[in-house]
């Protein structure tokens, strides 16, 4: 069991000065499954999410990676670029965070950095235009054209970045951070913002992360269709703790779950019980 | 950001608004120049403090100000929001936009003929040679400024260092121009790493004081640093270049006398004049390649955002240490040719000022722009002695061409971005969504 999970996060807590965001949480993520961090606002699910990918270091706890070569990475030592470096974990921002002056293209040659930048010598065969320097070159703006097509972006690939609309941003974004060829996909609240169109197309693209690439993924999501839809297992918090966990079916029926998102909010915890029935 | 053109402002403001508004200025006006020109102070002939007012002439300027706060207001509605498609017809535009695709090039080709052109005129040679020193000192401070987006005030260090690197070599050891200059731009570049270092942490403003503190420093290790640099002496006796070994002089090993030429003063000037043009269009050649690389994409992203660069696995901080050094080894070659041009360097010429004037040329030219790099530097050097006529009005005529320049083109003469890559047509990126970097 323990070798299919690519991500266990064991007792991590988060304190910020006195108040303590996270408490004592473990989960685990399952290698090529969707697995979804629900919860009230102010849970603390993106203070998870940022131990997670190096933003935060945690009070404690321990976040453990696992790649499907079996090398085990201790996420919390890592810190900042290193964890999308070598452990190989991406991310996208609940406020969209893409490079406004820079092309699609361009943006999804940024993501390819480490690779480019060995392949070019460290800019020195570069420089001097190395042919083997343009051959990755090349297969980089294949790599970023493939993803183009998946995302429906191709035809934007040389406009501005900050010229796309909303959605076409959030496409734009996942689109990027699957260019730095991760074993781990993190998306915080991917959906946000979409209309239900879009949020439909957004399940078609993760499901097809997950199935063609086996890409396993970790996501917030407010949005109770994509959740339920997508997810194959479903963590939730509330006030920095866990309070439930398990497949939609079971998260939807716990009351716990029913009781903190009708604390927190009405219209989510109607979301929540409505798309069961 | 800049606003966008669709101003929503009312047509027509009502005389009490308008009133109003020249009032505001009008006080505005009166409090400055009460003191700045209502009371004239002195010392007296004891050192006694000696005062005199001048009502009349504050009477003057402030009703100047409240008549042409009422003109300006006036105009603005006429005219409307001042975007540069309502002022400019369309057909002006057109040509500008044909004029700048050939305006690089035809550029080139008049800078390389300038000393054929101007052979006589010593005068023009030697402004030729300025303009170009700082044409390649704002290339070289806008890979850090415009690409990186770290505003650094304390780029004349580099410089420094440069000068002193090869004055210092060349005088105590006798190397040659041609062994010190990369050993200067090599200094230059190791002393942007040791500033970068402690620096990249900081942001924004934090950043541009140290910075700034940091070309103080230098400046002041010169002037102190008696044994080494001569202190405020400076360095004098710089050895002049060779042409590979051949020096420019009137002596039998001379380059005139061994192409059996009659000897001038201005083969040397010439020479500075290509080898000026030479370091600075590589530097030219060397950023433009480092753009379309993924050193140079991870600089401009970067500048744009530097959370998301950490969540792609870039290492922001050899990525900013390469770009203080990358501008930093310019900084130092073009340092290098000023002491070789002047013969002799004094902390004098490495003030606050030239730094600030660089930045200038770099903000003025249009951040991350070659071309706007070069033209602004063209501008600000050669502009500032075209007004040499005006005598005291000077510094006014050319500080009103600035704010002009800054009103018409706030984002800098040449405003848009070129993309480094492209799956079919390359388009330019307005302005308005390149972002300036926060340090």
């Amino acid at each position: 069991m323990s070798g299919n999970k690519i991500l266990s996060v064991d007792r991590l807590t988060m304190r910020f000065g006195g108040i303590v965001a996270v408490q004592d949480l473990s989960f685990a993520a399952e290698r090529k499954k969707i697995t979804a961090l629900i919860g009230p606002n102010g849970a603390g699910k993106t203070t998870v999410f940022n131990c997670i990918t190096g933003f935060y270091k945690p009070t404690g706890g321990a976040i453990r990676l696992t790649h499907d070569d079996g090398k085990e990475i201790a996420l919390q030592r890592l810190n900042d670029f290193r964890i999308a470096k070598q452990a190989k974990v991406a991310r996208t921002f609940q406020n969209i965070r893409l490079f406004p002056g820079m092309t699609v293209l361009e943006n999804l040659m940024v993501a390819q950095h480490n690779m480019l930048m060995r392949a070019s010598g460290f800019t020195l065969l570069g420089l001097v235009g190395a042919p083997a320097y343009r051959d990755a070159e090349k297969r980089a703006i294949d790599l970023a054209s493939d993803w183009l097509k998946r995302v429906n972006l191709l035809d934007r690939a040389d406009d501005a970045a900050g010229n796309l609309a909303y959605g076409d941003q959030r496409r734009l974004e996942i689109a990027r951070a699957m260019c730095t060829e991760p074993a781990l996909l993190c998306l915080d609240e991917p959906a946000a913002g979409l209309n239900a169109r879009e949020s439909a197309a957004l399940n078609e693209l993760l499901l097809s992360i997950r199935n063609d690439l086996g890409t396993s993924i970790l996501l917030i999501e407010h949005d109770m269709s994509v959740v339920m839809e997508i997810s194959d297992h479903i963590v939730v918090m509330d006030h920095g703790v866990k309070i439930a966990q398990g497949t939609p079916r079971e998260v939807r029926d716990d009351p716990k779950v029913i009781a903190a998102y009708l604390g927190a909010d009405d219209e989510e915890a109607m979301a929540v019980m409505e798309s069961g029935s | 950001m800049t606003a966008p053109s669709t101003h929503t402002t009312k047509p027509a403001t009502s005389v009490p608004a308008l009133l109003k508004t020249a009032v505001i200025n009008a006080v505005i006006a009166l409090v400055l120049f009460s003191l700045m020109v209502g009371v004239r102070t002195e010392a007296g002939s004891d050192g006694q403090l000696t005062y005199w007012t001048r009502f009349g002439e504050l009477a003057y300027l402030v009703a100047a100000v409240f008549g042409g706060s009422i003109v300006i207001e006036l105009l603005r509605q006429w005219i409307g929001p001042a975007g540069t498609e309502k002022l400019v017809p369309p057909a002006v535009q057109k040509g500008m936009s044909l004029v700048g695709r050939y305006l690089a090039p035809a550029l080139l080709i008049f800078t390389l003929l300038v000393p054929v052109i101007f052979y006589d005129q010593r005068y023009i040679l030697d402004l030729a040679i300025l303009v170009l020193t700082y044409v390649m000192l704002g290339w070289g401070l806008n890979v850090v400024v415009g690409l990186a987006g770290l505003l650094d005030l304390g780029y004349v260090a580099f410089y420094a260092v440069g000068a002193y690197s090869y004055a210092l070599l060349a005088t105590n050891f006798g190397w040659s121009f041609w062994i010190c200059l990369p050993l200067a731009g090599i200094l230059a570049a190791f002393w942007g790493v040791l500033l970068g270092f402690p620096v990249l942490r900081l942001r924004g403003d934090y950043l541009a004081i140290v910075t700034l503190a940091f070309g103080e420093i230098i400046r002041l290790v010169l002037i102190n640093w008696q044994d080494l640099t001569g202190g405020p002496n400076g360095v004098s006796g710089i050895p002049r270049p060779t042409l590979f070994g051949i020096p420019l002089d009137r002596s039998d090993d001379g380059l005139a006398a061994k192409l059996g030429i009659e000897f001038s003063p201005t083969h040397r000037i010439v020479f500075l004049f290509y080898l000026i043009l030479a370091l600075a269009l590589l530097t030219n050649w060397v950023t433009i390649r480092l753009r379309r690389l993924p050193i140079g994409r991870a600089w401009e992203a970067l500048r744009e955002d530097e959370v998301a660069c950490r969540a792609l696995g870039i290492n922001t901080t050899t990525t900013k240490l390469t770009a203080f050094a990358t501008g930093a080894m310019f900084g130092g070659f073009a340092g290098a040719f000023f002491a070789t041009r002047q013969g002799f360097i004094s902390p004098e010429s490495f003030t606050f000022q030239e730094s600030a004037l660089v930045l200038a040329i770099v903000v003025l030219g249009g951040m991350g722009s070659q071309l706007g790099v070069a033209l602004a530097a063209l501008a600000m050097i050669g502009g500032f002695e075209l007004f040499r006529g005006l005598e005291t009005y000077r510094m006014l005529v050319f500080g009103w061409a600035m704010v002009l320049i800054m009103i018409w083109r706030p984002r800098g003469l040449v405003g848009h971005r070129a993309p480094t890559v492209y799956l079919k047509k390359a388009q330019a990126i307005s302005s308005d969504l390149v972002k300036e970097g926060h340090g």
